[in-house]
């Protein structure tokens, strides 16, 4: 929230298949310390336009930047290496190592020092390893393989993952999918406590409106391609079109 | 020039008689790895004994009821079905049992079967090379543009075509084949579906066999029945049903006309190279289609629950005192072993890492190469080539050994690494075979069959108990090295690209690089104990690099148990001791080897290292 300049920042983003526009003119912003929520129907293009953003697709017209660097064109690796953390829809994680190793991992890579045949790396940035397990809750669970994790913890530990980079944006696709409510709340609100305390900019797609509502500063709403709604929680409540999208369904609870 | 055109039309006449007895055998491979992902070496063995038993029966009808054609022709059939019900019994006994075990158990297991199936022929019907004498109808000629074109070569161009048009109808018009295309599709759907699984598996290996032994029968009258068939054709098989795309009937029949024109025209172009050429074909078609030419990407095998790969731990105390006492151990050997016993202990050290090199990719890099012995041999042909051109003295030739090992993984590794599954596999196995026909074929360079003799250690390590020494210091050094690469953010990079490589990209790993490195990592690896091999063994051969050579590694590295650490090492000591000790003590020695492999793919899918981390977990609990 130190600065007024968004983290990141989409311009007229275009994706085609085929004949079919899934993405069509998209723009967005999203500042520091702020969490953006990406809504809308199945099939509106929230996953598309996600996959763009993260490299994962590359769009057939327009502009991403984060801190006015544009990130187009460049691969899944190169946008994290520039300081943009991802959890996803499906968690991935991996599953023949420990919680802890999980992280070490991804602090080798965010330090460079993956290319070292020599020290062991279970040995390498323990402290901080854990600093990041400690900050999503999963102290006790350190030591235990993510093969054998309950669901909902192991969307922790691709938290701590995606913050092993120290980044700048985190994009969160449908970060509490497969999750049971209660822990859904849990999580987002660690998710929020963190983008606050460590002024991320943070990006997610959710179909759960309790958590879209009760979490979100500013919420996106898309249909067919195109940003029909953005606002707070009220005013995205309260407008028409997105009324009509959701046929007032989504104005209260449930979602999915 | 006009000759020169009908020679031509001759040669593709050829080479399409060829294709058809290429696709019979493509054709059955390829049915049967797409209804049940076995990967079968077997399939080459149920091709050669489709030639034997027709030999045998085609031979009992004609003096039972002269050399007429249409007994020729029941003949023929008979055998094929022979080969079929064999090939539905072995799916019974033995393969019904392991489609829950990995995939590569299941490959092991059929290549168990080649080495049984080899000593039952070999003791039915002898070493020699059986020729089928042509009755008179069949020695007839044709005339193709005042060229004289066999009538066998004539009939069989037609063979290819009918049986592709009988599958057809087989596979649109029952409903056997429409199972068979369903199971193809999507295996796990079917079984939800409530289809008898047994039975279809069952048939799908009846008909891919008789498929098989047809093929050897109806190439009998050209060729003879051999004991080298099983090998020579499978390599080729594989080569098709990949390029066609494996599951693909089409695909194989289009692959087997693409790769036998291929070898018609590679035999008057470039005689040298032909075999080359063959995989050079399959290299080129995969870097544009990487699923063959009317395959389509694999459905993706749902993980069957609970197969989670277990965590990677440090040694535990125990295993390094026991690891460090039979160190001790092996290089006390020459106070009380013999001579022979230090050449045991010598060639252990050299097979535990060409055992460790491979597990390096196949564990931690999840990458499967059916072609390991190619770094292997390259490092023996290094150093013997050193010695054979330059006469350079041992210590130069173990440093080209691991040179020209590493140079070729870089190669090959650079395409390898783009491809998955199967295909990256059966990639590895087409480089491999590039590298043995070279070795085989190139005699000015590398003596062909005859090898390179005289490959001597320096004077200094003449003595037995000093090259044990010397093999000991670098084999094992280099397999401790790799086991320290293991454990270093290098090997926890790699298993991240193995594990999730979605999620690997996402924290900035480079997954095709990490993979690359480990393949030049894995063939230098080789390349070192190929080269000590050469200089232990004084000489080098094309055996080096054959495809038994490959599997001996897949042996030792599954054998031992490939999520373990040590696994290589117990694998390598367990294979070799398991091979020395039937070589020496029972007569029929490859079906013995044989029964072991299979007895222990049934005994212990996870290897026996994995099976003693279970169990001493199980009692002890896991240490961290």
């Amino acid at each position: 929230m130190s600065t007024s300049a968004p983290v990141l920042e989409a311009r007229g983003l275009i994706k085609r298949f085929g004949g079919v526009i899934a993405v069509d003119q998209v723009s967005l912003a999203v500042k520091a310390g702020e969490m953006v929520a990406l809504i809308g129907p199945n099939g509106a293009g929230k996953s598309t336009c996600f996959n763009l953003l993260n490299g994962q697709l590359r769009a057939d017209a327009g502009e991403i930047l984060l801190e006015g660097r544009s990130l187009t064109g460049l691969p899944p690796r190169a946008i994290w290496r520039l300081g943009v953390g991802r959890t996803f829809q499906i968690t991935a994680t991996f599953a023949s190592m420990t919680v802890r190793e999980n992280v070490q991992v991804a602090l080798l890579s965010h330090h460079r020092r993956v290319w070292r045949f020599w020290r062991a790396a279970r040995e390498t940035f323990v402290a901080e390893a854990d600093r990041l397990i400690a900050q999503v809750g999963m102290r006790e669970q350190a030591d235990r393989p993510c093969g054998v994790l309950a669901y909902g913890d192991l969307k922790r530990v691709e938290l701590a993952i995606a913050l092993a980079n120290d980044p700048k944006l985190l994009l969160m696709d449908e970060p509490t999918a497969g999750m049971a409510p209660a822990e859904r709340l849990g999580l987002m609100d660690l998710t929020r406590h963190l983008v606050r305390e460590r002024g991320v900019a943070c990006l997610f797609t959710e179909h759960d409106m309790d958590v879209v509502f009760g979490h979100a500063d500013r919420i996106l709403v898309m249909n067919r391609g195109r940003l029909i709604a953005e606002g707070d929680a009220a005013s995205v409540r309260a407008n028409p079109a997105v009324r009509e999208v959701y046929l007032g369904s989504g104005t209260t609870s449930g979602g999915h | 020039m006009v000759a020169r055109v009908d020679f031509l039309l001759v040669q593709f006449l050829t080479g399409l008689a060829n294709a058809s007895a290429l696709f019979l055998i493509a054709s059955g491979l390829t049915v049967i790895f797409g209804v049940t992902r076995v990967v079968n070496f077997a399939h080459g063995s149920f091709y050669m004994l489709g030639a034997y038993l027709s030999w045998t029966i085609v031979r009992a009808l004609w003096d039972w009821g002269g050399r007429e054609p249409w007994l020729f022709v029941l003949g023929i059939l008979l055998a094929a079905l022979a080969v079929g019900a064999i090939g539905a019994l072995v799916e019974i006994l033995l393969l019904r049992r392991i489609y829950r075990a990995p995939e590569l158990f299941q490959l092991l297991a059929t290549f168990g079967v080649v080495l049984i199936v080899q000593d039952i022929t070999l003791a039915l019907w002898g070493p020699e090379d059986l020729p089928l004498p042509r009755p008179r109808w069949l020695r007839a000629f044709i005339e193709v543009a005042g060229e004289r074109f066999p009538l066998h070569d004539l009939i069989l161009i037609f063979v290819g075509p009918a049986v592709l048009g009988l599958l057809w109808l087989l596979f649109q018009r029952t409903r056997f084949g429409i199972l068979v295309r369903a199971a193809t599709e999507d295996r796990e759907m079917v079984a939800a579906l409530g289809v008898d699984q047994r039975a279809l598996f069952t048939g799908v290996f009846f008909l891919g066999s008789t498929l098989a032994g047809l093929g050897g029968a109806i190439v009998l009258p050209s060729q003879s029945a051999n004991l080298q068939m099983d090998l020579a054709i499978i390599a080729e098989a594989f080569v098709v049903v990949v390029v066609g795309g494996m599951g693909s009937v089409p695909g194989a029949f289009l692959a087997s006309l693409l790769i036998a024109e291929v070898q018609a025209f590679g035999i008057v172009l470039v005689p040298k190279a032909t075999l080359v050429l063959v995989f050079l074909v399959m290299a080129a078609v995969l870097m544009v289609r990487p699923y063959g030419l009317l395959g389509r990407p694999q459905a993706h095998a749902r993980a069957p629950a609970g197969s989670v790969s277990p965590v990677v731990r440090a040694a535990p105390v125990v295993l390094k005192v026991v690891g460090a006492a039979a160190l001790a151990l092996a290089a006390a050997a020459p106070l009380y072993a013999g001579p022979y016993g230090l050449t045991v202990l010598t060639e252990l050290a050299v097979f535990i890492l060409f055992a460790a090199s491979l597990h390096l990719l196949m564990g931690p890099g999840g990458v499967v190469s059916f072609g390991h012995a190619a770094y292997f041999g390259l490092g023996a042909y290094g150093a013997a080539l050193g010695v054979r051109f330059l006469a350079v003295p041992m210590e130069a030739g173990l440093v080209l050994a691991p040179l020209l090992a590493g140079l070729f993984g870089l190669v090959f590794g650079w395409f390898v690494v783009r491809l998955s599954g199967v295909y990256l596999a059966m990639l590895t196995l087409a480089f491999a075979q590039i590298v043995w026909a070279a070795a085989f074929q190139w005699v000015e360079l590398t003596g062909g069959d005859n090898g390179i003799l005289g490959v001597w250690p320096s004077p200094w390590a003449r003595d037995k108990a000093l090259f044990l020494w010397l093999a000991l210091a670098l084999c094992l050094g280099a397999t401790l090295l790799l086991r320290r690469a293991i454990y270093a953010p290098f090997g926890y990079a790699l298993r991240a690209a193995r594990d999730s490589e979605l999620r690997a990209e996402a924290i900035g790993l480079d997954a095709a690089r990490l993979r690359l490195v480990a393949f030049v990592i894995a063939a230098t690896s080789a390349g070192i104990a190929g080269g000590v091999y050469a200089y232990a063994k004084g000489s080098v051969f094309p055996t080096y690099i054959s495809i038994p050579k490959s599997v001996d590694a897949l042996l030792m590295v599954l054998l031992g148990g490939v999520q373990t650490v040590s696994g290589p090492i117990v694998g390598a000591i367990a294979f070799h001791g398991l091979f020395l000790t039937l070589l020496q003590w029972v007569e029929w020695w490859r079906a013995a080897l044989g029964l072991a492999i299979v007895a222990l793919v049934l005994a212990f899918p996870e290897g026996i290292a994995g099976f003693v981390q279970r169990r001493w977990e199980a009692r002890f609990g896991a240490t961290s």
